[in-house]
């Protein structure tokens, strides 16, 4: 069986799964729903009450918050697998079945427990961006559509990328740290906000060491035909997202450094 | 007293154990405030009248990390782990109260995990942040000694009526032997109503008087207010009163509850 046909098949098994208990999975939806649109009351209430962050709009605002948990959402959802490494694989030593299986190890984690709940986060997202474009006036052609779909796959490497380091990570505590989060949800935290209101040393690590800002604020800004008030140029929204998958090859790099270290704890 | 005592206790050192977990969540909720501190920095840099001060604000953001781990998030694990595997059955044998049981062994489950993380983010954001140049961001002491003192008070009943809540949850997946659903749907409602989420004062104004009545600013809210000295003398004592009225309306629910689900209780496993 190809890699495609056996994704599909995982991703159809764990769907099925779910099924099983249907009120549960409509619930953990709707409780992913309201408690990653939560946020949205914090910014609004922050806009409320201020007007305006730095000269940036809640319409504009909107765009990067939306982008931002649409990128976390399809990542989260692909992502399960690495982040319950340590408890579900490592720890259990059900990770030796994995790699005796001769196909790919990376998308048997990447398929294994794909969560219908984390539509629940996607279509919040989606609903944010639907109201930036009203509120920003984003017009949609055929070259933004392109760029935010660039951006949002880029985003999604990018959180994949963490979310595979945590699970390599996992080989040497084997347990799942929440040490993690601060890069995942943090991430998604610190990206909902225009990059350029953050201190400078903040600004160069969301751009070079975890290039959040190269999927999300880059892009972003050409969406909205803005001028960047830190001064870059507008082709680099264009490309930045590149900087996703990058990072994304890296962690497999170091993925690999530590399934060699991976020793059974047995059982 | 002794069985409850002893609960308490047991669960208190078990968890306690969990050293890394603690350091863990205490550096994650480092990073968080960071964030939460700079959001803030920036709205308020628009110089539009604010109803607290920045420093207030950022006192609030610490806090409110600190004592992250004492917020109702979810249902003990035991006991959800109890009712999946049936175990649950030797706490129903036990001749003890099982409502206090329950409810000791989960104060014990909260202070455990929020004890070392609200001194060890003590030490960074009123010790280490100042010294790292960043007195503006730090954590700033209580207005004054009184306030300092209703508010450790405050910060106590707030754990117990966390406990109130989570046995609420607790109840919940007792009698739905489910916990993942009832989890994901409270802990939105406690994020954004005991002001974890954003200083209630900084939500919109008309809102305030209901914000500051319902139960879930005892958590949070109420302490940090005290801690500022925003009530004094009999408003602070009825500040502490809301508190109790609430702990108490929810332990005669939860009793109520507790009865009707674990009569009808089913013994899974064997």
């Amino acid at each position: 069986m190809g890699a495609l046909p056996l994704f599909a098949r995982l991703v159809a098994a764990s769907l099925r799964g779910q099924a099983r208990y249907p009120a549960s999975a409509l619930m953990l939806t709707l409780g992913q729903f309201l408690a990653t649109g939560i946020e949205v009351i914090a910014v609004w209430a922050l806009f409320h009450r201020f007007g305006d962050v730095a000269g940036w709009r809640l319409g504009e605002v909107a765009l990067f918050y939306g982008l931002v948990n649409v990128m976390f959402a399809v990542a989260d959802t692909l992502g399960r697998g690495f982040d319950v490494l340590g408890t579900e694989f490592l720890r259990t030593g059900a990770f030796d079945r994995l790699l005796l299986r001769p196909r790919p190890l990376a998308l048997q984690l990447i398929g294994h427990d794909l969560r219908v709940s984390r539509l629940g986060r996607l279509l919040q997202g989606l609903i944010v961006i639907g109201f930036a474009t009203v509120s920003a006036g984003i017009a949609w052609t055929p070259g933004a559509v392109a760029l935010a779909l660039f951006a949002v796959a880029g985003g999604a490497a990018l959180f994949l990328g963490i979310l595979v380091l945590q699970g390599t990570l996992s080989f040497w505590t084997i347990e799942s740290l929440e040490v993690a989060n601060v890069l995942t949800y943090g991430g998604v935290e610190a990206g909902q906000y225009p990059l350029a209101i953050y201190e400078q040393w903040f600004r160069r690590l969301l751009t070079f060491v975890v290039p959040l800002a190269c999927v999300a604020y880059y892009p972003a800004v050409v969406l909205l035909g803005r001028a960047d008030p830190l001064g870059t140029p507008a082709w680099v929204g264009w490309v930045s997202p590149l900087a996703g998958f990058t990072f994304l090859a890296a962690s497999f790099a170091a993925w690999r450094v530590g399934v060699r270290h991976y020793t059974s704890s047995g059982s | 007293m002794r069985p409850y005592v002893a609960a308490f206790t047991s669960r208190f050192l078990q968890m306690l154990q969990y050293r890394t977990a603690a350091l863990a969540g205490f550096v994650t909720q480092c990073w968080w405030g960071g964030i939460k501190v700079m959001v803030l920095a920036a709205f308020y840099a628009s110089g539009a009248p604010a109803s607290m001060p920045l420093a207030h604000a950022i006192t609030y953001t610490w806090i409110a990390q600190g004592l992250l781990a004492l917020l109702p998030w979810a249902g003990d694990p035991e006991v959800a782990l109890s009712v999946r595997t049936g175990s649950v059955a030797y706490d129903r044998l036990r001749p003890v109260d099982a409502y206090a049981l329950w409810f000791a062994r989960t104060t014990g489950w909260i202070a455990a995990r929020v004890l070392p993380r609200v001194a060890l983010m003590a030490t960074f954001a009123v010790v280490l942040l100042p010294l790292a140049g960043l007195g503006a961001w730090a954590w700033e002491p209580p207005a004054t000694l009184a306030a300092g003192t209703f508010a450790a008070v405050s910060a106590g009943l707030a754990l117990l009526l966390s406990a109130a809540f989570v046995m609420l949850l607790n109840i919940a997946t007792a009698a739905l032997l489910n916990d993942r659903g009832i989890n994901a749907l409270a802990t939105p409602l406690v994020i954004v109503l005991s002001g974890n989420l954003l200083p209630l004062a900084l939500l919109p104004d008309t809102w305030q008087a209901v914000l500051l009545l319902q139960p879930f600013a005892g958590l949070l809210d109420i302490p940090v207010r005290l801690y500022f000295g925003e009530f004094t003398g009999w408003t602070a004592l009825g500040a502490l009163g809301l508190q109790a009225f609430w702990i108490a309306a929810l332990a005669a629910l939860g009793r109520a509850a507790m009865g009707g689900a674990m009569r009808r209780l089913d013994v899974q496993g064997g």
